[in-house]
This record gives structure tokens, C-alpha cells and sequence, in this order.
């Protein structure tokens, strides 16, 4: 069992490491910042989370194309699931960081509406398969709809901020967080909360697929 | 020898799909010339809008004339192109199945798109600039901004049209599926418009259209590739 479940024991330790140490570590007193840094936490990872877990969806759903089989459609549309929970977990701890730092929860910030809009897009592919009944008709149209949307996507995250002014850094000439801040205290917390929340997003949407494929085993006419 | 054999068969390839592409192109002008409905109505649609828009605006600040005329078009576009395979009947759409290629269909689909918007954009900007009245400094740049606009129109809402067609000729699913897949290239084309209009130097809108270029092949080359998918039921 172990040799199996080994990533889940990591991933419960990695978070729980970065919650405790996030809270008790020292930071680097900065202004305007100052104790609101210790979001970067419980911030950014969740970002991580949804673009990797976002991605598994794309992968799973050009396999999808490619083998037909139902457990890849399924993958599919946990990770999703999975990713538009990060997504909203990752807008409000961001809304609340942003009042404090940038005095608004929803400044006019292209990274903000850009990842509004990606979770739009991904609630959009949840409409999509509700609206089509036939259940490999809409596996095949909601992978398609899936692969087209992704590039936009990533040129909506990456792109699009770095052409225009942003508050966050990294975009718009800030300097990334990298640069001066992240001390290496702060490393010692922020990679480990990563890889944390990373695995945690993929053991919920292991745990989701599991129990869709039990559900639809109970729905089937004995 | 192979390879040489191999790259003739390619080259056949493509000058067959070419051939495919015009005769559909050429199909699809041609039953729009005889009842000239799609275009037409459009047409009124764009007008109206325009219209509607300057009785309950009258004079508009420089950022909502250009924000207002996005919309108009993205409206107009968002109804023009939901139909280009909605009002394929299931019989035809076989038929062409049998004589034409896949990407044959998409690629004829998107140009004849494309001259639809580039038409129709082009008489709304003219509208538009007869009845509000709003100096645009750099009259180049914003057709470049119009024309592009148009392109990405065109290329975007012909494959969310044919994924919409499918899942049950809905217009509201037609919208949610294209409004956050435009939005990004919207906000790429409404900066640069913006800055047509302030009169900016051409350079400083180098990335944006270098973006915008970009996207559209993206987007294009991930709808070849996808069609054949959606393609066959």
C-alpha cells in the first residue's frame, strides 16, 4: 500500500509543514507588505494547484480524443471540478490579501480579471456538457471545447499581464518576487506549500474519479 | 526516392484540399449572393445597434466610443457567424462529409467569415463614424485594429459555432462558450484601437499586434487540428 500512497503521506506533510511554518517563520519586515506577506502561503500555491491541475484536464482530454475510454472523459471533468475550486480558493485569498496591501479587494488589475475569466471558461465547459445528453457525444464535444480553450488560457495568465501594468509582481516591470523579497526563509516555506497543494489538488480529483466511477457502477441496470 | 514520392504526395495533398477550399468558399458566397439573408440582416442589425446607441448617447468620451463600437461588433459577429453551421441541415452536412475533407470544411468556413466581418466591420466603422463623430488620430492603425478585429472574430466564433452547433443549436450556449474564450483578444484589441486613437507612434503597438497575429494562427492551427473530432458522429 505504501509504495502506492506515498505522494499523499508527502503531500499531508508538505501542507501541513508550510500552514504551521507560514504562521510561525520569520518574514522579512517590508513595507506596506509587512505580516500580509505571510499570504504568499496560502496565495500563490493555490494558482499552482489550478494550473497544473487544469493542465492534467488538457492532457486527459487529448487522450480522451485519441482512446475513446470513458475514465479519461472522467479525468477530465474532476479536473476541472478540482481546478475551478482552487481557482475560486485562490480569488478570495487574493481578494483578501489585496485589501489589505492594494486597498480594494478587486483593483483593476489584468491577473485578477484574467483568472476571473479562465474560471468563467471552465464554468462554461461545465454548461457545456450539461447541455448534451449522450454521454460519449459529450466526452468527445466538451474535450474539444476543452483543448481549443487552453492556449487562450495561458495567454490570458502569462500573457496578457506582462503586456500591460500590473499591481502583481512580476508583470509590467515589477520585479518577480524572486528579485529581493524572497528571502531564503521564505523559500524554505513557499516551494514546499507548492508542492504541497499540487498534490493535494491531485489526490482530491484521484478521490473525485474514484467516486464517479463507483456512482456510475450503481447507476448501471444490473 | 520514398521521401521524393512522399513529398509529391503532399504536395497533392494540399493542391486537392486547395481545390476543396475554393469550391466550398465558392459555394458558400454563392448561396449567400442568392438570398443575400445573413448578410443583410447583419447588416440591419449593425445599423440599428449603431443607431440605438447614438439616441441614448449622443456624444460619447473617447474610451466609451471606442469600448461601444467593440461591443456593437462583437454582438454583430457573435450572430453573424452562430449561423454559419446552424443552418446546416443534417443531410447536407453528410454530403459534404463524402466529398470534401475536414479541414477542407473549417478552413472555407473561416475564410468565408473572415470576408463577411471584413465587409461588415468595415460598413459599421463607417456608420459609426458618420454618426458620432469622433476624431481618430491614426486612422491606419485603428483599420489594422478593425482588421484584425474581424480576423479574430472570424477564426474564434467559427469553431465554438461548430461545437455549439453540435451540442443542440443554442444561441445563449453559443455565447457562453465564446464570451471567455474572446474576452483576452477583446482587451488586446481594444488597447490597440485605444491607441490608434490617442495617435500614438506605430511602434508602441508592435506587441500588440504581434500578439493578436499570434493567437489567431494558434487558434487556427488547434481548429485544423480539432475539426476532424468534432467532425464525425
Amino acid at each position: 500500500m505504501m509504495y502506492k500512497n506515498w505522494w499523499k503521506v508527502l503531500s499531508v506533510i508538505l501542507v501541513l509543514f508550510s500552514v504551521t511554518g507560514g504562521l510561525l517563520i520569520d518574514v522579512p519586515a517590508l513595507p506596506i507588505l509587512h505580516e500580509s506577506i505571510r499570504n504568499l502561503y496560502y496565495h500563490v500555491p493555490m494558482w499552482f494547484a489550478m494550473i497544473i491541475i487544469y493542465l492534467v484536464s488538457v492532457i486527459y482530454s487529448i487522450k480522451y480524443l485519441g482512446s475513446g475510454k470513458e475514465n479519461d472523459d472522467l479525468i477530465t471533468v474532476e479536473s476541472v471540478n478540482t481546478g475551478i475550486i482552487f481557482g475560486f480558493l485562490g480569488l478570495g485569498t487574493g481578494m483578501i490579501w489585496a485589501n489589505f496591501t492594494w486597498g480594494a479587494p478587486w483593483p483593476n488589475d489584468p491577473k485578477l480579471n484574467g483568472s476571473a475569466i479562465a474560471t468563467l471558461m471552465y464554468l462554461a465547459y461545465i454548461i457545456l456538457r450539461g447541455s448534451i445528453d449522450e454521454e460519449q457525444k459529450r466526452a468527445k464535444i466538451s474535450a474539444i471545447y476543452n483543448i481549443f480553450a487552453f492556449p487562450i488560457m495561458v495567454v490570458l495568465i502569462f500573457v496578457l499581464p506582462r503586456l500591460t501594468d500590473s499591481l502583481h509582481p512580476g508583470n509590467g516591470g515589477n520585479p518577480g518576487f524572486g528579485a529581493y523579497d524572497l528571502d531564503s526563509n521564505m523559500r524554505y516555506v513557499f516551494y514546499p506549500a507548492v508542492l504541497g497543494w499540487i498534490l493535494v489538488a491531485t489526490w482530491i480529483m484521484t478521490i473525485r474519479f474514484r467516486i464517479r466511477i463507483i456512482e456510475n457502477k450503481n447507476n448501471q441496470i444490473q | 526516392m520514398l521521401s521524393l514520392y512522399m513529398s509529391f504526395c503532399y504536395l497533392c495533398n494540399c493542391m486537392i484540399l486547395i481545390k476543396q477550399v475554393k469550391s466550398l468558399l465558392y459555394k458558400e458566397i454563392l448561396l449567400e449572393w442568392r438570398s443575400k439573408y445573413a448578410f443583410n440582416g447583419i447588416l440591419l442589425y449593425v445599423i440599428s445597434t449603431v443607431f440605438v446607441c447614438y439616441l441614448s448617447f449622443k456624444t460619447t468620451p473617447p474610451l466609451v466610443w471606442n469600448a461601444l463600437f467593440w461591443i456593437i461588433l462583437l454582438f454583430a459577429a457573435i450572430n453573424a457567424i452562430a449561423k454559419s453551421f446552424m443552418q446546416e441541415s443534417k443531410g447536407r452536412l453528410l454530403y459534404y462529409y463524402t466529398i470534401a475533407s475536414p479541414q477542407a470544411i473549417i478552413i472555407s468556413k473561416i475564410i468565408y467569415n473572415i470576408l463577411l466581418m471584413m465587409i461588415m466591420s468595415a460598413i459599421a466603422f463607417l456608420a459609426y463614424q458618420i454618426v458620432f463623430q469622433n476624431a481618430v488620430a491614426n486612422l491606419g492603425l485603428y483599420l489594422i485594429a478593425v482588421l484584425l478585429g474581424s480576423i479574430s472574430f472570424s477564426t474564434v466564433f467559427t469553431m465554438i459555432s461548430a461545437i455549439a452547433s453540435k451540442a443542440g443549436n443554442n444561441g445563449t450556449l453559443m455565447a457562453i462558450l465564446s464570451f471567455p474564450v474572446i474576452i483576452p483578444l477583446l482587451m488586446l484589441i481594444i488597447k490597440l484601437s485605444k491607441n490608434a486613437m490617442d495617435g500614438l507612434d506605430n511602434s508602441v503597438s508592435y506587441d500588440e499586434i504581434g500578439v493578436l497575429c499570434l493567437i489567431n494562427i494558434v487558434v487556427i492551427a488547434v481548429s485544423l487540428l480539432l475539426f476532424p473530432y468534432l467532425w464525425r458522429d
